[in-house]
């Protein structure tokens, strides 16, 4: 457990006195972007993360999965089976190379990165589910002790408060926080990660700047010149990667992950990039220029490892046509359990508010159910909602 | 122009940042994007990036911002994307705007507008879905409005923003497209602090708002009685005179909202109703409103908020004493 004895107090003592007034200027910070493998698919062989053939194998399926998920999410979703969802569609590397590192015990919270959870176990019918508004799919995440924060940024100070007891109980496991650049504009994100600066807690927050928050581009949410540099200010150390390079996204987390087992919170920028709408309600082409869209388009993550993995003779071991129609009939079989999943009575609302049922919210169920059984038809009209 | 309501609030703006320079116009995804349900299209080519701002993703500083301007003079009509966003900025409404004119006697004022989209029923996620006029109604020095119709929306929004005072503008969302009526050209008023009688009657008071007037409509048509039928539109200060009046009439009332029941405005009507008309009531006011319960995921959430079925049974409740 982090040592917080107090300590005394003492005046400040500059290292010289005279002279100019000084700032205290970004523009004087170095802040590096660790890469491993250049958008053309060099790299230096020393430098490569130590990994056996089977995870870098791993690795690339994970990243196809996410992906052809996707693309299968935003299909029924145009059919109308979905009720609105948001890609991560180039993004994987992030996703998928951060998502690596977690060990089971780990905690996580998680924004836009569902591949992450299927990861830790969570199953693709949970996630269809989740996106169709039914309660379960959110249990299930919990299960594998994880959850999806809509409200962006108001999870901060919970991963700070998980890992503040995994600190206490000295525990083997830490707590990863995804979040988003738009979320450190929030005010929730600044009060979570000073907390976890000044109690030192093994909280290690991912951070995905994909370079928008819905239209708003990096270069307008802050003037910051980078995401990385503002963890300094918590007293927290921070690591800024190439999302697009997934073995350098593994490589700077499980870097950041031994030291916040050591006690010490740590903040990882990944500078990615969200080559979709923020959901199949948002259109980018309103305040984004297909030519920008184009040159991360070239800057595929799946494509830059693939070079590697090429380079490195591992390429023939891997049947990506079959990885795809394995992912799909995985998609497939969710879908049907899913479209299985059988329709809730309405008591299930008044569930789970509190551990007891309160006697007026007992009442106001009472009245309701009275209600239904006395018009039958009362809700005949709803059939537009999403199977579920 | 026949518009619906949303394009009621984006005619409102344009009327009112032509008429007025001290108006701003800022938020999330307002200026290039137009907002996430096309309230604020135009503005940012008519009035440009100085007056018509993409803010970053801060509803505290969105807030607190609005009410710093209008301190300083400036008229601003600040945007919450969704009203399950603005609890973070509660503490801004409660702390500071809201308290302006009164910490200072009047020496600086909070003359601005908070406009959000409310309600469920448009498939959302989480925190998308909330109607908690009940919450905002219980803070002094702030007013809360709810228009139902599209010339309402123009005629109130444009009062709100001239208001002296600040301004919770909660916009129906589940309608904000789903009918179109007259809206006239050019800049009027509908006073706030005025409720609006939209249909008179003579056995049964029905006092609703926002998003469950259509809804409140419907089912007065549906049942065997004459129904008068109340448009809150201003939930604070409320027009206590124009629903007791009313009632005095009626002898019977129901109160119809989609926020949960406990601490819900309705209860404060019931309250003003026993206050200023118990003599009159022939049987007990009914209210017919949201549960006490969280918003359901989306599909259910239809199944959360009053639909003219159950409405029209509070109706007959209300006509069985």
């Amino acid at each position: 457990m982090t040592d917080r004895q107090r300590t005394d107090l003492t005046p400040p003592e500059p290292e010289s006195y005279g002279g100019p007034v000084e700032y205290l200027s970004q523009d004087d910070l170095r802040v590096p972007t660790h890469q491993l493998v250049t958008p053309d698919g060099e790299y230096d062989e020393s430098s490569i993360p130590d990994l056996d053939d089977e995870a870098f194998r791993d690795l690339y399926r994970w990243m196809v999965s996410d992906r052809v998920f996707n693309r299968r999410m935003v299909k029924i979703q145009r059919r109308g089976e979905l009720g609105t969802f948001g890609t991560t569609r180039g993004q994987e590397a992030s996703i998928v190379g951060s998502a690596y590192t977690v060990a089971p015990d780990d905690w996580m919270y998680l924004g836009r990165a569902w591949t992450a959870m299927f990861m830790r176990g969570v199953p693709m019918r949970d996630m269809i589910l989740f996106w169709r508004g039914i309660e379960e799919s959110q249990q299930s995440f919990a299960e594998h002790n994880s959850q999806i924060a809509i409200a962006v940024g108001a999870h901060l100070p919970l991963a700070t408060g998980t890992a503040w007891g995994m600190d206490i109980r000295d525990a083997d496991e830490i707590t990863m926080a995804y979040l988003g650049d738009g979320a450190t504009s929030t005010g929730v994100v600044h009060e979570g990660l000073n907390l976890a600066g000044a109690l030192e807690v093994p909280a290690l927050f991912f951070c995905q700047n994909n370079q928008y928050a819905i239209s708003m581009p990096f270069s307008e949410q802050t003037g910051a010149n980078t995401i990385a540099q503002k963890a300094l200010a918590y007293g927290i150390d921070a690591i800024r990667v190439d999302g697009q390079d997934v073995l350098a996204v593994y490589d700077a987390v499980m870097e950041a992950r031994e030291r916040v087992k050591r006690g010490e919170p740590v903040f990882v920028e990944s500078v990615t990039y969200r080559l979709d709408a923020h959901t199949t309600s948002d259109d980018p082409h309103r305040y984004r220029t297909e030519e920008e869209e184009q040159a991360w388009e070239e800057n595929d993550p799946i494509e830059r490892y693939r070079s590697f993995l090429e380079s490195e003779g591992l390429w023939a071991a891997i049947d990506h046509d079959a990885i795809v129609e394995e992912i799909n009939a995985e998609f497939d079989a969710a879908l049907a359990a899913a479209n299985d999943f059988s329709e809730r009575e309405v008591s299930e609302m008044f569930a789970h508010v509190y551990e007891e049922l309160p006697p007026e919210l007992r009442r106001q169920l009472t009245e309701f159910e009275q209600f239904l059984e006395e018009h039958p038809e009362a809700y005949d009209y709803i059939d537009q909602r999403p199977k579920g | 122009m026949n518009a619906t309501i949303v394009e009621a609030v984006n005619d409102a703006l344009h009327t009112e940042m032509a008429a007025d320079e001290r108006v701003l116009v800022f938020g999330e995804d307002v200026a290039r994007s137009g907002g996430v349900f096309r309230a604020t299209e135009g503005l940012l080519e008519e009035f440009g990036h100085d007056r018509v701002v993409d803010t970053p993703l801060s509803e505290i500083a969105i807030i607190g911002g609005a009410t710093g301007l209008a301190m300083y003079g400036y008229r601003p009509v600040a945007e919450i994307q969704f009203s399950g966003f603005l609890p973070p900025a509660f503490d801004q409404l409660v702390s500071n705007a809201s308290r302006m004119r009164w910490r200072t006697r009047g020496e600086f004022t909070a003359s601005m507008v908070a406009r959000m989209p409310y309600g469920a029923g448009v498939r959302a996620l989480e925190h998308h879905s909330e109607s908690m006029e009940g919450s905002y109604a219980h803070i002094p020095g702030l007013k809360v409005v709810i228009p139902s119709t599209p010339s309402d929306t123009k005629g109130l929004l444009t009062a709100a923003i001239r208001d002296p005072d600040p301004v919770l503008f909660m916009e129906p969302k589940r309608i904000y497209r789903s009918f179109r009526e007259e809206v006239p050209e050019g800049d009027y008023e509908v006073p706030i602090g005025e409720a609006a009688v939209r249909e008179e009657g003579e056995d049964v008071t029905l006092v609703s708002w926002g998003s469950m007037m259509p809804m409140a409509e419907e089912a007065a048509a549906n049942v065997d009685a004459d129904v008068e039928l109340v448009d809150l539109r201003t939930i604070s200060p409320m027009d206590t005179e124009a629903v007791v009046e009313s009632v005095k009439k009626t002898g019977r009332a129901v109160v119809v909202h989609e926020g949960p029941r406990t601490g819900g405005v309705g209860s404060d009507v019931v309250a003003r109703i026993n206050d200023e008309a118990l003599m009159y009531l022939e049987a007990p006011v009914e209210r017919v409103t949201g549960f006490d319960t969280q918003v359901p995921m989306l599909s259910m959430e239809d199944f959360y908020f009053p639909n003219p079925p159950r409405i029209a049974a509070g109706i007959e409740r209300a006509l069985s004493v």
